[in-house]
């Protein structure tokens, strides 16, 4: 019955790795159970259960106006396919979240340029420096050569954290003593050109979207990126941490009106958040989804795939 | 999404009109509004059925006092038992021990453990002349020691030194015999972010807390956290016996709906927030504010409050006494409300108070403290009897003043016009009539006309 989920989810989950998903799965079902118990009796669609799918909705920090959305849509669907049992309905859910997330899931293409550049933004403690470094990881493993910019020049030893994954991984760090992000990130650039480098990874400082002076800082960093090389920086990630309730969304407009956001990473879903938000995303202001964190290994940072995402927020694999 | 509760409320009020007592039919659309308004602000589902119960019966047959529409009547209702639950005092500190004290910092990654660390020990050092050391026992994140290390040397903090080859309770007791023997007070411990559910990290830090026995535990978390706030919270608080709540990072626009579920499942309070990226920014909690916050109806109430604390009274009634005998309001008195409403934080202290949307629209007009400033150095280079007599300001006495300020002729003819809109609206206030004061407010401030 879920042969959709089921089919997409093995042809994307390559040999070997058939870890991540059951860890994501475990990391988001850790609060669960709550789902796969309302359906289990099977039974009839009635107002209760259709209360109890919101409030899993909600609790997932799917937020008030994606819920109602996807309420709403249920109902219709129950209504047009003439669904009575209950436990259709858990399919039925998963088509609907589907049908909302599948426009999201846009994989990051890093070969149109040489090199490509990639710059990272994002609140505090979001967990931009850390995703460099897995993504640094995940090019590597494509056989691209990679540079980091150590861009992120206010937090303490902000630059010392790269430097020491860039040691222990042979990649290139670009940092100076002290100073100017976008200096440092200009040097990177023109360093990866003169190098033949394929892919800069550009840190930056967390920022919160309400801080004026520092949203004007970071525009002026993407204004002179483009300074070192035309129509850089090629995709300009904001970094989400799964955590975030409903902020996330005003996160991703403010970023989006200062950089132009091309995708997202979605970090820190092996713990018992649902990501949720990524719904209330899609449905306000969406932007291609490029990554999901589901680890602290370097290896567990991997491209979104919707049908994969929405199984482990629905536990769908579990019967 | 940022709709206040106030706003929500409004169209239900409308059919509330002209009843005397709350009853359950009365205030349920309100309720549902209550409802949403804490959920958008992000605070955990469990929490909110328990709360809005809680509301209702609280609000059950009590009556509309004066000319207070039912809808705002519960709103007084649902913010008293807000700040009920958000524990109504403020709770400070506990370091009565032997010395040293030790603080234990615990919570998820990116939380902002080191750097409320960091903020904590100089807010001790300066507000409590605590002799404070610092320690990490992060040996997972990199450079996540070397980050506290040059906060400690930032601050002028006691540093203990660690590196990765240490196991995190060596370390911490190895920080402990220090502090011991150099006579800290305080000893606040720092260390790797972790996840609720990771069984091995969460036994580690348990050992660390039976190892050093502090005399506060305190459970850091991000005041964006959405609904996994009350997971974590349990998971956090049945492993270790927390004292207390650190809320970070409350200086953006998140409406930390999370204090409310975090406080009500750990059942401990909130000691501080962190409100500033600067070393200073740590604060101590006011439940009322935060009450008023997550419902978004700003801290109008708090605001008052600070102006009445502020506000040099004896001042405020010379002027008042002034302004009703019709004697001119000058530029010396224009001058005492700069002074006091620096007193009270200054513009970007007033803004922090003002509801969601009224800050950010009065953030966007650029008001800062920079332009208090120069208007306070352009008061100042001008001579006693100019400040008494303003119109004797002249093209050259202005380049005069001008020169003295640093400043353009343009700006202080910009302070000139912003004086004589002030001073209409005291001949208005001094004629009787807040209303018509309330509408010259807008010139009152550089910038906040547009």
């Amino acid at each position: 019955m879920l042969s959709f989920l089921k089919k997409s989810a093995a042809d994307t989950e390559p040999a070997g790795q058939s870890g991540w998903l059951g860890r994501l799965k475990s990391g988001l079902a850790r609060t669960g159970g709550q789902l796969s118990s309302l359906f289990a009796g099977g039974g009839k669609i009635d107002d209760e259960l259709y209360e109890d799918l919101e409030t899993v909705l909600i609790t997932s920090d799917v937020g008030m106006d994606a819920t109602s959305l996807l309420m709403a849509d249920l109902r219709r669907h129950v209504r047009e396919q003439h669904l009575t049992d209950a436990a259709q309905l858990k399919e039925a859910l998963g088509a609907c979240l589907l049908r909302l997330l599948q426009p999201l899931a846009q994989p990051l293409d890093a070969s149109g340029h040489k090199p490509f550049v990639i710059m990272l933004c994002g609140v505090n403690g979001a967990g931009k420096t850390t995703s460099i470094g897995k993504l640094a990881k995940y090019f590597q493993n494509q056989g691209k050569s990679v540079l980091l910019a150590a861009g992120d020049t206010f937090r303490a030893a902000a630059r010392e954290q790269l430097m020491t994954w860039g040691e222990r991984n042979n990649v290139t760090v670009i940092a100076q003593q002290s100073g100017d992000a976008a200096a440092v990130i200009f040097d990177a650039v023109q360093a990866a050109q003169a190098r033949g480098i394929d892919i800069v990874l550009a840190d930056t400082a967390g920022r919160l979207a309400t801080q004026a002076h520092l949203m004007e800082e970071i525009r002026k960093v993407k204004r002179v990126i483009a300074k070192a090389l035309p129509d850089a920086p090629h995709e300009v990630l904001l970094v989400l941490d799964a955590n975030t309730g409903q902020n996330a969304l005003s996160q991703t407009k403010a970023f989006d009106e200062a950089l132009g956001v091309t995708g997202l990473v979605l970090t820190k879903l092996d713990g018992t958040a649902k990501g949720g938000i990524v719904a209330a995303i899609a449905r306000a202001h969406p932007i291609p989804v490029r990554f999901i964190g589901v680890g602290e290994g370097l290896d567990d940072l991997r491209p979104f795939v919707a049908e994969e995402f929405v199984a482990a927020l629905l536990e769908l694999n579990d019967d | 999404m940022l709709d206040n509760l106030t706003q929500r409320l409004t169209g239900v009020i409308k059919t509330l009109r002209g009843q005397a007592r709350l009853t359950e039919s009365n205030i349920q659309d309100a309720l549902r509004e209550v409802r949403m308004a804490l959920l958008e602000a992000d605070v955990a589902l469990p929490v909110v059925k328990e709360f809005t119960a809680h509301v209702k019966e609280a609000a059950l047959g009590q009556e509309v006092i004066g000319n207070l529409n039912p809808g705002q009547a519960l709103i007084g209702v649902v913010h008293r038992e807000l700040t009920k639950l958000m524990g109504e005092q403020n709770v400070g500190l506990n370091l009565a021990t032997t010395p040293p004290a030790v603080i234990l910092m615990a919570g998820l990654q990116g939380a902002g453990k080191t750097t409320s660390s960091g903020k904590l020990a100089k807010m001790l050092q300066t507000q409590q002349k605590k002799k404070v050391l610092l320690v990490s026992c992060d040996v997972y994140r990199p450079a996540a020691i070397e980050q506290l290390r040059t906060l400690a040397q930032q601050l002028e903090v006691d540093f203990f030194p660690s590196d990765l080859s240490q196991k995190p309770v060596d370390i911490a007791l190895a920080a402990h015999d220090y502090a011991k023997r150099h006579y800290h007070d305080v000893l606040i411990v720092d260390t790797a972010g972790r996840l609720a559910i990771d069984a091995e990290m969460m036994d580690e830090i348990k050992q660390l807390h039976a190892k050093l026995n502090p005399v506060e535990t305190l459970f850091v978390v991000d005041a964006m956290t959405g609904q996994d706030a009350v997971n974590t919270a349990k998971a956090f608080g049945d492993a270790l016996p927390l004292t207390g709540v650190i809320l970070t990072k409350l200086d953006g626009d998140a409406r930390g709906g999370a204090a409310l579920s975090v406080r009500n499942v750990t059942g401990k309070p909130i000691k501080f927030v962190g409100v500033s990226e600067k070393m200073t920014g740590l604060e101590a909690f006011h439940p009322e504010r935060m009450a008023s916050r997550v419902l978004g109806m700003g801290d109008v109430l708090s605001l008052i409050e600070e102006a009445h604390r502020e506000v040099d009274q004896a001042e405020a009634a010379k002027l008042a006494e002034k302004v009703k005998k019709g004697e001119g309001f000058d530029l010396n008195d224009f001058k005492m409300q700069i002074v006091q409403m620096r007193k009270m934080g200054g513009v970007a202290g007033l803004l922090d108070k003002l509801p969601a949307q009224l800050s950010q629209a009065a953030a966007g007009s650029k008001v800062d403290d920079k332009q208090i400033d120069r208007i306070e150095g352009i008061i100042n280079s001008m001579t006693p009897a100019e400040r008494a007599k303003p119109e004797l300001l002249k093209a050259s006495r202005k380049r005069r003043i001008a020169a003295g300020a640093g400043v353009q002729v343009m700006h202080v003819n910009q302070l000139l016009n912003q004086f004589e809109q002030t001073q209409k609206m005291m001949k208005m206030f001094s004629k009787g009539g807040m209303a018509k004061m309330m509408r010259g407010m807008k010139g009152m401030l550089p910038g906040m006309g547009r």
